[in-house]
């Protein structure tokens, strides 16, 4: 096994590994969501979806019946 | 437009969605009824009536899982698999497992709470059901991953909307902690008695790398499920930022974690370990706001509806005392902060901020909009939702102030020293002096409670209601019907 690798697996430096790996992963993601025009617009297209299924009562206003 | 509609909402089982919100109702009496009553055996120990069954150990562990397993986890499944068929636009995949999802959850809190009351507990806090109760709860969870799952595979639209991913996590999470924490060996086939697969620091360790992810997962995260869905519906608009919420999401699936072993500063955990905890804790405060403010903005230009909407004042104030826990606990999580308020009231406090002003309003709040629609009618009373609005924010208020004295003038008691090196004050001084404010927190939670009891009064009246309608409707167009036949 090569050096690196097996300084990789060592439970020793296993945690900062980890951190890093998810640290670079979480970078990418912010990175992925806050470019691209269309990106923008099609991601925030999504924040809809819970009212693509509206019923009648949903645009009613409420009002209780005794109030 | 209302006959499409009509016809979707019959193809959704909202049976199982009415029964789990009923269970709520009832365990979240049950069990905030049994946290004033230990609250009030607190101030007033003869409470005690030298009754084994009722003693403060035997309840308090009633008291929390009534509450968060009976309340908050029955609010969570009803919430879960309501949100998952409206926003995926289909019926659950297996309504016979969604009903044994309903059946394994409720005897295990059942059986759970009658086994502390005789006194047969895991001594594990948030985890103390013994262990074939354990069992019977993995093999539930299993059954509501497998429903959720295949329900979201047979959505209707291409993207699974935010509020599902975190039921997700909250659901792989929660069977990861369940199952690690709980591991044990029973000390024969025929006792509940076990021991635990860890020992000394090493299980410690575990159970509140559990405890602090329960609250991360179950407490925290499904409950944001719940916001991202409620709070845009019973606003009309949608949620602020759909790309914040996608980052919120993230940040704190990467960060909660980590963050587990504040609870155990300064005791024989590695230094570093407490210190990296720590560090997470702080780093927790953004997504944690980054989400309450995605959620209160969601009201930008529309603000007016606080004036109107009592079901609004519910949500709003839930994420405003969301953000204030949030603050709170990293906090409390620094090493010198929490030398002073570990083993106090304070703690206490800093819970019932998050349980109550976060989980319960949140929970009130979606129930006031979902059992309408559940039930397709309109809530019986707008005024009892106000009162019990305004019951609920003066109990949490007077709870949360009263330990707020009670914990911090503990904790510096506690730590006072004479001028020779003497501690300052005995412990039955710190006791004494907590009277007051214990006396308060009861009155908080009677404020709370009583605040419930008219929720629970105004949905059987709803439900009364709509089954009459129905009742009349039926009986109307067996009327026609039989009138066209003749």
């Amino acid at each position: 096994m090569p050096t690196w690798l097996q300084w990789m697996t060592s439970m020793e430096y296993s945690k900062p590994i980890a951190l890093l790996i998810f640290f670079f992963t979480f970078i990418g993601i912010l990175v992925y969501v806050f470019t691209g025009k269309k990106r923008k617009e099609r991601l925030e297209s999504y924040k809809y979806i819970p009212f693509a299924d509206d019923d009648v009562s949903d645009t009613e206003d409420e009002q209780g019946k005794s109030s | 437009m209302a006959h499409e509609a009509a016809a979707a909402d019959s193809q959704y089982n909202y049976d199982i969605i009415k029964r789990f919100a009923v269970m709520a109702l009832v365990w979240g009496i049950l069990g905030m009824f049994a946290g004033t009553y230990i609250a009030a055996e607190l101030a007033f120990p003869f409470l005690n009536f030298d009754t084994p069954q009722i003693t403060f150990g035997r309840l308090r562990p009633v008291h929390t899982t009534l509450v968060i397993f009976g309340f908050g986890g029955s609010a969570l499944f009803a919430t879960s698999y309501y949100v998952v068929q409206r926003t995926c636009q289909t019926p659950l995949s297996s309504n016979m497992l969604a009903g044994f999802t309903f059946w394994g959850w409720q005897a295990s809190v059942l059986l759970g709470v009658l086994g502390y009351v005789n006194g047969y507990t895991q001594g594990r806090e948030y985890a103390e059901f013994v262990w074939p109760i354990d069992l019977l709860i993995t093999v539930t969870w299993v059954a509501y991953f497998y429903v959720y799952v295949t329900t979201l595979m047979r959505r209707s639209q291409p993207h699974i909307y935010v509020a599902n991913w975190f039921y997700m996590s909250f659901i792989l999470a929660t069977a990861i902690l369940h199952i690690v924490n709980n591991l044990a060996v029973p000390v024969s086939m025929f006792s509940l008695q076990s021991y635990s697969a860890f020992a000394g620091v090493q299980d410690a360790m575990t159970q509140w790398w559990y405890g602090h992810n329960a609250v991360g997962f179950f407490l925290t995260a499904a409950f944001l499920g719940m916001m991202y869905y409620f709070v845009p519906k019973q606003a009309g608009r949608p949620v602020y930022s759909y790309r914040l919420s996608i980052v919120h999401f993230w940040a704190l699936a990467f960060l909660y974690m980590w963050v587990g072993a504040h609870h155990l500063h300064w005791t024989a955990l590695p230094d570093w370990t407490s210190s990296l905890a720590a560090t997470f804790s702080i780093l927790l405060l953004m997504p944690s706001w980054g989400g309450m403010i995605n959620g209160i903005m969601t009201l930008s230009g529309a603000w007016d509806k606080l004036r109107t909407d009592p079901i609004m004042l519910f949500l709003i104030t839930s994420l405003a005392f969301y953000g204030m826990s949030t603050f709170e606990g990293p906090m409390m999580s620094l090493k010198s902060v929490n030398a002073l308020s570990h083993y106090t009231d304070w703690t206490i406090g800093h819970v019932h901020s998050g349980a109550l002003g976060w989980v319960a309003m949140i929970s009130f709040g979606s129930f006031y909009h979902m059992i309408p629609r559940l039930w397709d009618t309109r809530l019986w009373s707008k005024k009892l939702v106000y009162t019990h609005f305004w019951l609920a924010t003066i109990g949490i208020v007077l709870y949360i102030t009263a330990m707020w004295i009670s914990g911090i003038g503990q904790g510096l008691m506690l730590r006072a020293f004479d001028d020779y090196g003497n501690l300052a004050y005995t412990f039955i001084e710190s006791v004494s002096f907590m009277h007051v404010p214990l006396v308060t927190r009861m009155l908080g939670g009677i404020f709370f409670v009583a605040g419930i009891l008219i929720m629970a009064f105004n949905v059987f009246m709803t439900v009364r209601t709509a089954k009459r309608e129905q009742a009349e409707i039926e009986a109307k167009i067996a009327a026609k019907m039989a009138k066209a036949g003749a």
